[in-house]
């Protein structure tokens, strides 16, 4: 296959300025995760949208505890490891943690409803008035904290999904494609210039809205900055893979539009962008595997808040990088100018 | 004898359910001017995208200077399109950067510009000039790589008459540059003053074929005596020709014009809205392709 260098740069610059001077779509592109993400950031900023939760600690195969806070419409669930117990404390998931054995107890600093579940817990235990307050090992993890990475992923996944599929549908149908098929350029380059600028324009967007988020609302990075660069470009390369293998062929915008959002829709729910994919049915943690969103924000996750370097979350990065492979191949493979 | 620029042999081109193109033959030697003529839905566009490359034949071949059609016909071939877009937020001056980048050899774009007179809307989006300048934008990216052949299809649609005969000047020079133009329109005005050469398509075949002065000598050796009806006199008389009604106006075509004149002045005609008229291209594609409407 032919591929000049100066045809994808021609594409690519076109593709740019076509992004940047359509005032609307980027002031969309950047705007939107910026509301969504301090909307956010104000509406949870204690904890998830669940309930109140506390985890009281129990042995092994005992499913009811004792509600140790008297209160209603208060959680009370059995905890059987408390290490795991207390990094879902760390994140906000469990509000508070209570040892009845050991007459000890954990809430996270950041967390007012870990603090109005301790004033009940000791206005509620008459009898035992001697709970031991215990620090939470490491870090909170606010809810935004953990909610970032999968804004950004999911951010990602419109804008290269709607942003390749959507234009290249347009210009197949408006008559731009075929224009093109009439000069020396190839598909391939076309498609390569696309993919460029895509990414370019992604990675600009992905790290202003990081940016933002991470300096105005403080959100910590554990892990490396290169790390996390490598892990969203790999997602990008990805999403757009996927976006050139749907408008590799169609002509209809009403058609594309359709399976962009069949394939949009499940990623938002299942990737793991709102709540944890540990909390889906088994069967749709399955489902959730396969998507290739899940991989780039759990691998986001784990170094934006575990500090892990690239070469533990590589099982991630390989499913990315087969995927992007596989869904190049094919777009290139189905693309028609017509 | 010099050899065609292009040549092709027995085209054929399916749709479901309609035969587009059914067998068609056409050498375009160079330097001349080709117009494809015919009704809508004739196959004009779907036989000149085959000859572009564009679109491929179910049957038939297709040879520019003797070699298949291939990526030196691409770099050589100038092609404007009946409908086409150009991306958003582009203008016009980047869209020739664009399209020359994509050629190994291009031509020098302001010489271009300024043939096409682009001057004064070179820094607009493309998708904000008037129809006019956007016909002459897209005249200018099919000759940006400097082609050997042009290929028009219906170029001047849609025009008012200004930019219509300022295309038609654009043209002129072009092909006294010694370019080769394939040009498909309905305009029997177009292809009497732009082309050298006209074949009629209809129902995808080529009805009739030659210069245009060869085509209307050979079909018609009459002219027209036109008057409206209600000039007629009392119709007692021969009027040395055949009577044909159109709307309401009536057509004599006749061989002695002199005859039929006198026969109206005998059987007390009014002239004053009489019109004399040689046969014209309109008149023959009239007559090979009949008047019911077309879609």
């Amino acid at each position: 296959m032919r591929l000049s260098p100066r045809h994808v740069w021609s594409v690519f610059v076109a593709r740019n300025r076509e992004f940047v001077r359509d005032r609307s779509a980027l002031v969309w592109t950047l705007g939107f995760p910026f509301v969504l993400v301090f909307g956010f950031a104000f509406a949870f900023s204690d904890g998830t949208p669940d309930r109140h939760t506390v985890g009281v600690v129990a042995p092994p195969g005992t499913e009811q505890v004792e509600p140790v806070t008297g209160l209603d419409h208060v959680d009370h669930v059995a905890v059987h490891d408390l290490e795991a117990a207390l990094e879902r404390v760390q994140r906000h998931r469990l509000h508070m943690l209570v040892d009845p054995a050991s007459g000890r107890y954990w809430v996270s600093d950041d967390s007012p409803t870990g603090y109005l579940l301790e004033r009940a817990l000791h206005g509620a235990a008459v009898d035992n008035p001697d709970w031991q307050r215990e620090t939470v090992p490491g870090e909170s993890i606010r809810y935004v904290d953990w909610l970032l990475p999968g804004l950004l992923g999911m951010n990602m996944m419109f804008t290269a999904l709607f942003g390749v599929g959507f234009v290249i549908v347009r210009y197949r149908k408006n008559g731009v494609l075929r224009r093109l098929s009439a000069t020396p350029l190839t598909a391939f380059e076309f498609l390569c210039g696309q993919l460029g600028s895509r990414l370019v324009i992604l990675l600009a967007t992905t790290t202003i809205l990081f940016l933002g988020s991470h300096l105005l609302l403080g959100i910590p990075v554990h892990g490396s900055y290169l790390a996390l660069l490598v892990i969203y470009a790999l997602g990008a390369v990805c999403l757009i893979a996927l976006g050139l293998t749907i408008a590799a062929r169609t002509a209809s915008e009403e058609l594309a539009g359709g399976l962009l959002n069949l394939l949009t829709w499940p990623m938002m729910i299942l990737s793991g962008v709102w709540f944890s994919t540990e909390s889906l049915h088994p069967w749709l943690q399955q489902v959730a595997a396969v998507l290739p969103l899940t991989h780039l924000i759990d691998a986001a996750r784990a170094v934006m808040l575990d500090g892990v370097g690239l070469l533990a979350v590589s099982h991630h990065l390989i499913v990315l990088i087969l995927t992007a492979g596989v869904f190049l191949a094919l777009g290139a493979r189905l693309f028609r100018w017509d | 004898m010099t050899a065609p620029i292009l040549e092709a042999e027995g085209l054929v081109k399916r749709f479901p359910g309609v035969v587009a193109v059914d067998g068609i033959d056409l050498a375009l030697m160079p330097g001349t001017c080709l117009g494809l003529l015919g009704p809508n839905g004739a196959g004009k566009t779907t036989t000149v995208e085959m000859l572009e490359g564009v679109l491929r034949p179910d049957a038939g071949s297709i040879r520019f200077r003797g070699a298949p059609l291939d990526e030196h016909f691409r770099a050589r071939a100038g092609i404007q399109f009946q409908r086409t877009a150009l991306p958003d937020y582009m203008t016009v001056r980047e869209a020739l950067a664009m399209f020359a980048s994509f050629y190994p050899r291009a031509a020098d774009l302001d010489e271009l510009a300024q043939l096409c007179a682009l001057g004064e809307f070179l820094d607009r989006y493309c998708n904000r000039v008037s129809g006019g300048q956007r016909q002459r934008l897209l005249l200018a990216i099919a000759l940006v790589n400097d082609p050997d052949i042009v290929f028009l299809d219906e170029p001047t649609t849609g025009l008012d008459p200004q930019s219509r005969r300022n295309f038609w000047d654009l043209v002129e020079t072009i092909r006294a540059r010694g370019k080769t133009v394939l040009l498909t329109t309905h305009y029997m005005e177009e292809a009497a003053r732009l082309c050298s050469e006209v074949a009629i398509v209809d129902h995808g075949r080529i009805i009739a074929e030659g210069t245009p002065a060869e085509l209307l000598s050979r079909h018609f050796g009459d002219s027209v005596v036109e008057l409206p009806r209600a000039d007629l006199g009392a119709g007692e008389v021969d009027l040395a020709g055949t009577r044909v009604d159109v709307g309401d106006r009536v057509e004599i075509l006749t061989r002695d014009v002199r005859a039929s004149l006198d026969a109206l002045l005998r059987d007390g005609a009014r002239l004053d809205r009489l019109r004399v008229r040689e046969r014209t291209l309109e008149d023959l594609f009239l007559e090979l392709t009949g008047r019911a409407l077309r879609g």
